[in-house]
């Protein structure tokens, strides 16, 4: 409870935006399910990645190789809706919502 | 943890569609296994390097949705670790991206900490920290050719490389491309596939673009290498400058394998499929050949081997490992792995019903007191 008057107080006005990672990838990120970042403003969802994964870059290069480019079986939802359907990574995300990252039905 | 290792013995790693299998063992006969590691992802490429007092197995690591990587383990698949940044990632500059690891390949013992990798696309790779960090080659990567090399049915990749004792002599070999040489250590690169066919080619005898399966380096002359083609065997005595079909006495001239002894001048291994079109082993009968003098002649082995079998071996589902004898290991896509304690004279079944196997490494490890790995079942495993 501390921690939490603690944050309102400090970013009283700036709601986070959520990250919520499959199981198979929370290990990669000291076993979170979801990662958030503080929303100054709307934020694309390359960003919002390159923010979340900061501290966890090999979580950062299961989702996107090193061009950057998302990979082909890795799917964002945004609003439920995949990125690729949107603007890609440059789809912007708003404070308070959620980003889902969701592996693809792909393999055999 | 299992028993403690005190005494020489050997270890086996199987790569295969859906993860690893390691597995030691004292005679070669019977097995230790664990795994599956990396369960779900397909590990196309295995080096194991026994330089620095230490085992380490390297593997390439592919997962469909989450792609390549490289991962390192000193205490045989106890623990694996992964550069954080990856071991083997395109510069910015070249606005390219790693596919997917083929080859692993330690250097020699006068140069520890050196290891070469191919991978896909066509790239050659160099490291200096015992494979934790990986430079691009940029001879190659900038070749004038890179343009005109194509893609086999698995990718385009860079599968084989070939250092020679000096390090100074490198062959690599590339799907499809052919062989290309640097006799600088690799800064600067040619073709060198005279002799060896592209019969898929409107000139079936061009300066590159050959499907070259695999290349291996004679144990004993230097500048004398093997080849195993798309269709043809062939041995260059004059380090690439020429190559000559050695395919005569074998079953077929197709195949994926090309394997040589670790010591021994002239002993090769090849694993005949019967033709491009019909990559089964010839009348379905699975069998490894030996050459004991350079390609002259071949001896058909397969003691030990099913009387049926109508799956292939892949390029680097073979391997063989330092021993005297030397062992002689293969993998199917049917996913049975045989191994030989005797240089391909007998093949002992060492595990069956495994997903594809599309890489075996093994060695032997003189490392005192090595943990061996949890005992699984040996077939099935």
């Amino acid at each position: 409870m501390r921690r939490c008057r603690f944050r309102k107080r400090q970013r009283p006005t700036v709601p986070d935006i959520s990250v919520v990672l499959p199981s198979v990838l929370q290990s990669l990120a000291g076993g979170q399910s979801i990662l958030t970042a503080p929303a100054e403003g709307p934020l694309t969802v390359g960003k919002l990645l390159e923010t979340v994964t900061g501290d966890y870059p090999v979580l950062a290069r299961r989702l996107r190789d090193e061009t950057g480019a998302l990979r082909r079986y890795v799917n964002i939802y945004v609003n439920g809706d995949e990125v690729r359907r949107l603007q890609g990574l440059e789809t912007e995300v708003a404070a308070g919502q959620e980003v889902l990252v969701i592996q693809s039905v792909a393999g055999g | 943890m299992g028993c403690m290792a005190t005494a020489a013995s050997f270890v086996l790693a199987i790569g295969t569609k859906k993860g690893l299998w390691l597995a030691t063992s004292q005679d070669r006969q019977r097995w230790s296994f664990s795994g599956p590691h990396f369960l779900m992802s397909e590990i196309p490429s295995i080096g194991i390097d026994t330089r620095d007092g230490r085992t380490r197995i390297m593997v390439g690591v592919r997962s469909e949705h989450w792609g390549p990587t490289v991962a390192h383990s000193d205490d045989l698949g106890a623990t694996w670790s992964e550069p954080e940044k990856g071991a083997i990632t395109f510069p910015e500059d070249t606005g390219a991206a790693v596919e997917r690891i083929w080859q692993i390949y330690p250097d020699a013992e006068s140069r520890p900490g050196v290891v070469w990798a191919g991978a896909e696309p066509i790239s050659v790779w160099k490291s200096t920290d015992g494979g934790e960090h990986f430079e691009l080659n940029r001879g190659l990567w900038d070749h004038p050719h890179r343009s005109e090399w194509g893609a086999g049915y698995g990718g385009a990749a860079a599968h084989s490389i070939v250092v020679n004792s000096a390090g100074d002599n490198v062959h690599i070999a590339m799907s499809t491309g052919g062989v290309y040489r640097s006799l600088d250590g690799g800064t600067s690169w040619e073709p060198r596939n005279r002799g060896i066919s592209a019969y898929f080619m409107p000139d079936p005898n061009p300066e590159f673009g050959q499907c070259v399966h695999k290349i291996a380096a004679d144990a004993g002359v230097e500048g004398r290498l093997y080849a195993q083609n798309h269709h043809g065997v062939y041995r260059t005595d004059d380090n690439g400058e020429n190559w000559n079909s050695i395919a005569e006495g074998l079953p077929a001239d197709f195949g994926f394998v090309m394997l040589t002894h670790p010591r021994r001048e002239g002993t090769a291994w090849v694993v005949p499929l019967k033709a491009d079109g019909e990559r089964i082993p010839p009348e379905g009968k699975l069998a490894v050949h030996r050459t004991d003098d350079a390609g002259a002649t071949w001896k058909r082995l397969d003691s030990g081997l099913p009387t049926s079998e109508y799956n292939s071996v892949l390029r680097d589902a073979a391997a063989v490992d330092s021993a005297e004898p030397a062992g002689v290991y293969f993998g199917t896509r049917g996913g049975t792995v045989y191994a030989s304690a005797d240089e391909g004279e007998t093949f002992t079944e060492v595990a069956s019903h495994l997903p594809d196997v599309l890489c075996v490494r093994a060695a032997l490890i003189t490392d005192a007191a090595l943990p061996v790995p949890e005992t699984a079942a040996a077939h099935g495993a």
